[in-house]
């Protein structure tokens, strides 16, 4: 067996220390370095994106906070107004109402006005209708000759009388 | 007719593909330290290592590519193995580990290629590998523990009985190792290389029947590069449970 022959021993071993020690440096010097500068460069990148999207979760969860406190307040604001538009409405309604009612009142009241002397002036003529046709009553059944002031006077008399 | 073709063949018995072949002679005082197809095939691992890791780290892209992605996953294999058998303070010791990794990954995967050599096929070189890794060990439990590191023949609370059947036990085992390392990728090594040699024989002595034989090489080249790898894996992964031991005792 070619293994067991000595005297080979001699340069294999030589050249197993020369080629193991520049495999060596090669490795610890040039492929460790340079792989483990591409895996820690990866990491890094990995970590860095992770971290952005942390910190934009973060934005994008603030944002949505801030958006429904936006809408809460819009929401109250024009519970508000609409209160405050409803309130003033109806005072305006009443005032107005109160308005026309003032001057309904005044208009009723100047109605009632004109027609009680509306009826005060047609019972004043009434008398003196009442009279002229007395007077003419008397002179036509009886023959009497009443003067105007006589009548009107019996009339007046008679309608209290009634009255 | 057969056996004059083995005869014919006997120059190329399975046994020829692990003799060394002087390429260029050198002497130096008196030691043969000539230039060899060993010698080549491990210059051919250094430069292929440096060719790999070159290639892989050319780009430096976020997204591997494949020849990236290979030097990233070997890296993180490795260095995930030592981080897992000797945790932390174990990563001074990645580079060697590493290196003791794709070193005999490339002798063992280019022992594979056609006409090639395997120099992890030899024992001193396998020996001369397990007994530096023995002796550093060692160093380095001795310098960690002082002379706590001989706890590791006898752990804390053996009864005495115990302990005088388990302390020449513990020491056998502990003087063994650098031998069953250097034995079991030998031997891997070894017993593949003549499988495929013998089976690739009867290719030719077999005419037509060879294409059984033919297919077996195949296949067995298959189990022979899984082989290649995990021999690799284990020869590391053996160095630096050893490494645990000394760093950091039971």
């Amino acid at each position: 067996m070619p293994q067991f022959d000595p005297s080979t021993f001699s340069s294999q071993l030589f050249w197993l220390l020369i080629c193991f020690v520049v495999l060596y440096w090669v490795i610890s010097k040039f492929a460790i370095p340079r792989i483990g500068d591409i895996l820690e460069q990866r990491e890094r990148v990995v970590q860095d994106d992770l971290d952005r999207a942390e910190s934009l979760k973060g934005e994008a969860e603030q944002a949505l906070a801030d958006y429904e406190a936006a809408m809460a307040n819009a929401r109250e604001q024009a519970r508000t107004l609409m209160f405050k538009v409803t309130s003033d409405a109806k005072v305006a309604a009443e005032a107005r109402n109160r308005d026309i009612g003032a001057e309904l009142t005044v208009q009723i009241a100047d109605a009632e006005q004109r027609i009680a002397t509306a009826r005060d002036d047609a019972m004043a003529s009434l008398t003196s209708i009442a009279a002229d046709a007395a007077k003419d009553a008397a002179s036509r059944l009886a023959g009497l000759e009443v003067n105007s002031g006589d009548a009107e006077a019996a009339v007046s008399a008679a309608m209290k009388g009634n009255g | 007719m057969a056996t004059e073709e083995h005869g014919g063949k006997a120059a190329h018995g399975p046994m020829e593909q692990f003799e060394i072949k002087p390429l260029i002679d050198l002497n130096v005082g008196g030691y043969d330290i000539s230039y060899t197809n060993s010698a080549l095939f491990m210059t051919l691992a250094v430069l292929c290592t440096f060719s790999l890791f070159w290639a892989a780290t050319r780009k430096r892209t976020m997204v591997p590519s494949r020849i990236q992605s290979i030097g990233e996953m070997m890296f993180e294999f490795v260095a995930g193995m030592v981080k897992e058998n000797v945790g932390k303070e174990g990563m001074k010791y990645f580079p060697f580990i590493f290196t003791l990794f794709v070193f005999i990954l490339f002798g063992n995967v280019l022992g594979l290629l056609p006409y090639s050599f395997t120099f992890t096929s030899h024992i001193i070189v396998n020996g001369a590998l397990a007994v530096f890794i023995f002796v550093t060990v060692t160093i380095i439990g001795f310098a960690t523990h002082g002379l706590h590191y001989l706890r590791l023949f006898c752990p804390a609370g053996t009864p005495l009985p115990v302990a005088i059947v388990l302390v020449p036990i513990e020491i056998m085992s502990y003087f063994i190792r650098p031998v069953s390392l250097s034995l079991r990728l030998f031997a891997n090594m070894l017993a593949g290389h003549v499988l495929l040699k013998v089976l690739a024989g009867f290719v030719i002595s077999l005419g037509i029947f060879g294409i059984v034989p033919f297919l077996a090489v195949g296949a067995v080249t298959m189990l022979e590069i899984m082989v290649a790898v995990i021999q690799a894996y284990v020869f590391a992964l053996l160095s630096t449970i050893y490494l645990n031991d000394a760093v950091h005792l039971h």
